[in-house]
């Protein structure tokens, strides 16, 4: 970043817009994911988004690069400042542009927070499905840009399939209007190329999401089994009696016994797994599908079904389970969040393997697990302050992803792989795959300038952590050089 | 079978000869006319896996469509996207074409379901992406990008798509109505709490089709009154696979549009579905008159039956979005074997 850069910058922005001492930049060192830090050269908070596609312009004229930030809450490290990058912070673009509730949709800058969405919806009876666990933080962009979930995505999708249409802007400034008021748009579907691209191909500032009815009635069944293969089996039986529930979350006796500590949700405490399944939709039909979901935790062998009869009940039971995280961070000055995603049936057999890799590392796992789309958390206790345990916990989480790909699986469901997976991404992905995801970023941006290194790995990079990814016992792309 | 199949995409790669992806050629009619020789996907055949507690199946792409369909109903389960077949469909030429049915803007489209592909690329490179599993944000979404790309970024060889429960119930109904009123009256109701599945309009009738547990189905059609529809599944199904008298008329263009977006005004020859979003239109106007009222209405117009005009049967994109589309089409297919000018003309 040369002092000419500097300079022309500040042309385009107030003097506030601007960060450059330490004790300013600092708070935007890290995203939700501490264990990775670098401190900005320089922060950018533009107001508009013709401050971010000039901004956008310089950079690509000096050919600086830029990384995008929303509200700062990722879990992979996505958001981490780069050397010689500029971090582009887009939480000043909080303005909420149109609501239209007959066609159900709202058109809003990227950084509108989550829930502010459904809060503005909230009088027309209609709401914003996606929730990720941050929704009261995380904003819109980066939801787009990671593709976030949350506990009701088995019913009611991911970002990808609750947004329309996008105004994003390529490093050279130029604008990408993708999507359409109408439900397709011709030639190729960017829209869902541009969903969990992690900033990489351009930077989002205006998104228009879909808007759903509130649902009538939700009500919340808890069920608790004496072994966690019958909890995962019970999974599976309510899905094949042919109800989807809104929400179907696991958590195993140690999540279970720090949740209760924390916040007395009245779980049973004598028990492997507890289940927590929510039907919603119309008043009817929750009704008929309690009375499924109670037979079939029965027939799976449950030692104890409750039904939430109010809606205090019910916000108690998800108390816990919402709880959950902070919970366990009480059991141990640390934890480590990891967040593969398994087929269903493969559950006991990986959380078995999660049990005996605990021991081998002498480090202590509770698992919370997103049961109906098989996403699951373990959440690794260690110490950072002992020496080589940070390290120790970051390599037996290596290994419970590599666990999720060899069971057919992948090594994120929904924080995204950003610097913290990036070792990962060569066991998942072939030499040729991984080339091919740079081919994709560089038909947006071909000089690497957004958020540079993160995402996807080089390939000599692979091939020096000794992680590539080898198939059929060949080794992918020999003529590639190695080192 | 995949090794014949690299083995003729590596050879038209070193010879440049187009290849034109044929499965069920159910489809043949849509997009625009592309050169080359055959290449025939029913050598793919098979269901690779199915469990229906895992709501995920995985198939070869020269598979029927209609026997993976049928494989589906037997555990009560179904692809909620309701694709039309047009005749001998492959699951294949479904994904690459990216059409659905009438149930789409209720429960989404084929590209909401496709959770991975295999692939093979203009150089004969056998590439996977994404997977088995419905939650999934490991590198791009190279999967979704392949739907509705009608085969210019890559063969696809297999396909894992989530499924869904099959609705328990279903009831039809019908109300006397003019355009403007059952446009909103669509959106209103698509806006409450009410199981709809479906939703069609035309000469004056709308239908509604409401799809879950019979308690919900009869609670709703006791809200919304109306005329019961019977024989509804032929009429969705007519509705579908476009074979009512209707559709045959030519040139059919197909409009998506924003859901309220108020009559066109275009001639009395339409056919609303999903919600006021498509509205079909047997009409003569120019190419440019109907691209630009869909336009006006935040969408985009596809002559999906007839002679194509000039510049494709597809709306034409903008100079940055076309770039775009342009290097991506050189990185997956360098020499542009698959399906030459299929999209769009000389692409």
């Amino acid at each position: 970043m040369t002092p000419a850069f500097i300079q022309e910058l500040r042309t385009l922005l107030p003097a506030e817009s601007l960060l450059t001492a330490p004790e300013d930049t600092r708070p935007f060192e890290s995203d939700g994911l501490s264990a990775y830090r670098s401190t900005p050269e320089l922060v950018a908070l533009p107001e508009s988004e013709a401050q971010v596609a000039a901004i956008l312009r310089l950079c690509h004229t000096h050919q600086v690069a830029v990384v995008a930030r929303g509200a700062g809450t990722g879990l992979s490290a996505g958001a981490l400042p780069v050397g010689g990058a500029i971090l582009l912070v887009l939480s000043k673009l909080n303005r909420i542009l149109a609501l239209d509730p007959l066609a159900r949709t709202a058109t809003v800058q990227s950084g509108v927070r989550n829930l502010a969405i459904s809060e503005a919806a909230a009088a027309h009876g209609l709401y914003y499905a996606p929730d990720p666990s941050s929704q009261i933080a995380c904003s819109i962009g980066g939801n787009v840009a990671e593709n976030s979930g949350g506990v009701h995505c088995l019913k009611y999708g991911l970002t990808v399939h609750n947004i329309l249409k996008l105004r994003a802007w390529t490093i050279a400034g130029e604008l990408l209007d993708i999507g359409s008021d109408a439900l397709d748009s011709p030639g190729y579907d960017l829209l869902a190329l541009m969903t969990g691209s992690e900033g990489m191909l351009a930077v989002i500032t205006e998104v228009t999401v879909k808007l759903l009815p509130r649902p009538e009635r939700a009500q919340v069944v808890l069920a608790a089994f004496d072994d966690v293969a019958k909890a995962g089996a019970a999974v599976g039986n309510i899905i094949a009696a042919g109800v989807i529930p809104a929400g179907l979350e696991m958590m195993d006796r140690l999540a279970i016994s720090a949740a209760e500590d924390f916040v007395h949700a009245g779980y049973p405490r004598d028990c492997e797994a507890l289940l927590l399944c929510e039907v919603d939709g119309v008043n009817e039909e929750v009704s008929d599908d309690i009375m499924t979901v109670h037979a079939v935790l029965a027939a799976s062998g449950a030692i104890e079904i409750r039904t939430a009869e109010t809606e205090t009940q019910r916000h108690k039971f998800w108390a816990g389970r919402k709880a959950a995280f902070p919970a366990v961070g009480r059991l141990a000055p640390d934890y480590y969040c990891m967040d593969g995603t398994i087929p269903r049936g493969a559950l006991p057999q990986v959380l078995q393997r999660i049990n005996e890799m605990s021991a081998e590392y002498g480090l202590a796992v509770a698992n919370v697990f997103h049961a109906g789309d098989g996403n699951l958390h373990p959440l690794i206790l260690f110490d950072a302050n002992r020496p080589g345990e940070l390290h120790q916990a970051e390599e037996f989480g290596g290994k419970i992803l590599e666990l999720c790909v060899a069971v057919g699986g992948t090594i994120t469901g929904e924080h995204g792989v950003g610097m913290e997976k990036i070792k990962q991404m060569c066991t998942q992905f072939s030499a040729p795959e991984l080339a091919r995801f740079h081919d994709v970023k560089a038909a947006f941006d071909p000089q690497r300038l957004l958020n540079p290194g993160k995402a996807v790995p080089e390939l000599h990079r692979c091939a020096e952590w000794g992680a590539m990814h080898i198939r059929g016992g060949a080794l992918p792309h020999p003529d590639l050089p190695r080192f | 079978m995949i090794e014949a199949l690299t083995d003729q995409i590596r050879a038209a790669y070193a010879s440049d000869t187009p290849l034109i992806i044929h499965g069920g050629g159910s489809k043949s009619f849509y997009g625009n006319s592309a050169q080359g020789a055959l290449l025939d996907t029913r050598v793919l055949q098979g269901v690779v896996e199915y469990q229906p507690k895992e709501l995920v199946l995985t198939a070869r792409a020269g598979t029927s469509l209609h026997d993976i369909e049928s494989l589906l109903a037997e555990h009560r389960q179904g692809l909620a996207f309701e694709p039309p077949h047009f005749g001998a469909a492959t699951l294949g030429g479904c994904v690459a074409a990216g059409l659905s049915g009438p149930r789409r803007p209720y429960t989404g489209a084929v590209r909401d379901y496709v959770l991975g592909v295999r692939t093979i690329d203009g150089t004969g490179q056998v590439l996977r992406f994404g997977g088995q599993v419905i939650k999934n944000v490991a590198g791009y979404d190279v999967s979704r990008l392949m739907v509705g790309a009608l085969g210019t970024l890559g063969l696809i060889t297999e396909v894992s798509l989530k499924v869904l429960p099959l609705p328990m119930a279903e009831i039809s109904l019908q109300f006397e109505m003019d355009e403007a009123q059952a446009l909103i009256t669509m959106n209103r109701w698509a806006g409450q709490a009410l199981p709809l599945s479906a939703t069609s309009w035309h000469a004056g009738l709308l239908s509604v089709r409401l799809s879950g547990a019979q308690s919900a189905v009869n609670a709703a059609h006791i809200k919304l009154g109306g005329a019961t529809l019977h024989d509804a599944s032929a009429f969705w199904h007519r509705l579908r696979e476009q074979t009512t008298p209707y559709f045959d008329k030519r040139p059919l263009w197909r409009l998506a549009v924003k859901p309220t977006c108020p009559p066109l005004n275009l001639g009395d020859a339409q056919w609303i579905e999903w919600g006021g979003a498509v509205r079909w239109l047997a009409s003569d106007l120019s190419a440019s008159a109907v691209r630009q009222a869909a336009r006006a209405c935040g969408g985009h117009a596809t002559l999906f039956r007839g002679h194509a005009p000039a510049d494709g049967v597809f709306s034409p994109l903008s100079p940055t979005l076309l770039a775009i589309h342009q290097n991506l089409r050189q990185r997956f297919d360098p020499k542009r074997i698959f399906n030459r000018g299929r999209l769009y003309p000389d692409f």
